[in-house]
């Protein structure tokens, strides 16, 4: 076998990543589609990224990448030929924290997605962190509390403490979405460090 | 499972930076503390954005050219190729940059930097790679410039750059340094990879035949993604 390259490290995107990241158009990932609206449930999903002191952090940026509402990445490599792509749905979205840290970006509710041998992943939203402070980006993922295909998917089965599973769960605000046109609005904080501190992924 | 998808290699040890590295001080309140969960790629992990049909929106690879006037500082050619771990090239992927002055200013509200701002440089850039993984950006050399880290601590001139690459688990966010910088020996940021041949990694290097006579600099630098996982039927 041929010698391997190693790979570039990463390196922090620091406090100035708005000048060459920021898009603010690219957090709404049900928008920019000359030819329509995408397909299923549009969902609103906010929270805030907090450090180790409960600190906001004001320079995160978040990047999310998704399935569409049948369970289809807009992807070569994903040949569910049984499920439909979404002319209108990229899946692809980043959303900058404000100086309170907060963030608040606008979606439809993917569908599951296969995962390995035979198992169904529930619906979830893909989630890269960048921020000053972090030499390499952490991955977590979206779930959405309630959801019944959460008890068989098999990264939250795999986490034996509830409350770190109860970290990826995306909460839906009480009475949120019963109006006809208004998205139902989801609770999702990022807790980097220390008591409450949000599951991330080795990936 | 014949249908799983090949999933991407892991990094080996040291050849990328450990979220908690104190010299760096905004790591310590920022680093999570709990091991990460290792899980095996899915498609969620093995698909990622396609920037096909422009959705990136133009080439805006000539940061020199984007108002009235030129900006001040060394003229300069980045350019190379992004490549996966087995030397492949990575053609279609969204490159994003952006850098300070060459006075070591960014066009930021929140550098407060006592150097000039130049009206003549904004210094954001992006290009989408060509069917050999290659790119080309041409710039200004950026200044070094002091931060808060530690007294008297100064970044290493350097420009920020993000890629994709063909998978979510692919994205690489780094920076891109000068060589021979005295600098470099006291960035605890650029310090924070164990391994010294992965630094080496992000120096380009001065090429002669990228420089172009009576114009501008050339600098080549590639950048290098993790590739798939050798699978158990490949020989050792």
């Amino acid at each position: 076998m041929a010698q391997k390259l190693i790979p570039t490290p990463s390196q922090t995107v620091g406090p100035f990543f708005h000048l060459g990241l920021d898009r603010p158009e690219w957090s709404d990932l049900t928008a920019g589609n000359p030819q329509g609206t995408p397909l299923g449930e549009r969902i609103v999903i906010e929270g805030r990224v907090l450090d180790g002191d409960g600190a906001p952090v004001p320079d995160a940026l978040i990047e999310l990448w998704q399935a569409n509402a049948a369970g289809r990445y807009a992807h070569p490599d994903n040949r569910q030929t049984d499920k439909p792509l979404d002319p209108n749905f990229r899946g692809f979205g980043r959303v900058a924290t404000d100086a309170e840290g907060r963030f608040r970006f606008t979606t439809i509710k993917p569908g599951p997605v296969p995962g390995r041998g035979n198992s169904l992943q529930a619906p979830h939203i893909n989630v890269i962190l960048f921020s000053r402070g972090l030499l390499i980006h952490l991955h977590t993922r979206i779930y959405f509390d309630g959801e019944p295909a959460n008890t068989a998917d098999p990264l939250l089965s795999s986490i034996e403490d509830p409350a770190v599973r109860g970290t990826l769960l995306a909460r839906r605000a009480e009475g949120s979405g019963s109006q006809e046109g208004t998205p139902a609005r989801y609770r999702f904080d990022i807790v980097l460090q220390g008591e409450n501190e949000t599951a991330f992924l080795d990936l | 499972m014949a249908t799983d998808p090949p999933a991407f290699a892991r990094p080996r040890p040291g050849t990328q930076p450990p979220p908690l590295y104190p010299d760096y001080a905004s790591t310590q309140k920022r680093a999570p503390k709990r091991p990460p969960i290792r899980f095996e790629h899915t498609l969620s992990e093995t698909t990622g954005p396609v920037f096909e049909g422009g959705w990136a929106g133009p080439d805006a690879a000539d940061l020199t050219r984007q108002h009235k006037g030129a900006p001040l500082g060394e003229r300069m050619i980045l350019a190379g190729r992004v490549l996966d771990e087995d030397g492949r090239p990575v053609p279609g992927t969204l490159i994003e940059l952006w850098q300070c002055n060459s006075a070591g200013r960014y066009h930021h509200p929140v550098d407060q930097h006592d150097a000039p701002l130049d009206p003549n440089f904004t210094g954001a850039g992006q290009v989408v790679t060509n069917a050999e993984g290659g790119y080309r950006f041409l710039t200004i050399k950026p200044g070094a410039y002091p931060w808060r880290n530690s007294l008297n601590a100064w970044r290493p001139a350097h420009i920020h750059l993000a890629v994709f690459g063909p998978a979510f688990v692919t994205r690489l966010n780094t920076q891109m340094y000068f060589p021979g910088d005295p600098l470099l020996a006291y960035d605890p940021i650029y310090q924070s990879t164990a391994d010294a041949a992965a630094r080496e990694r992000l120096i380009a290097q001065y090429d002669p035949e990228l420089s172009e006579p009576e114009w501008a600099l050339g600098y080549r630098w590639d950048m290098v993604l993790r590739g798939r996982a050798a699978t158990p039927m490949d020989p050792a």
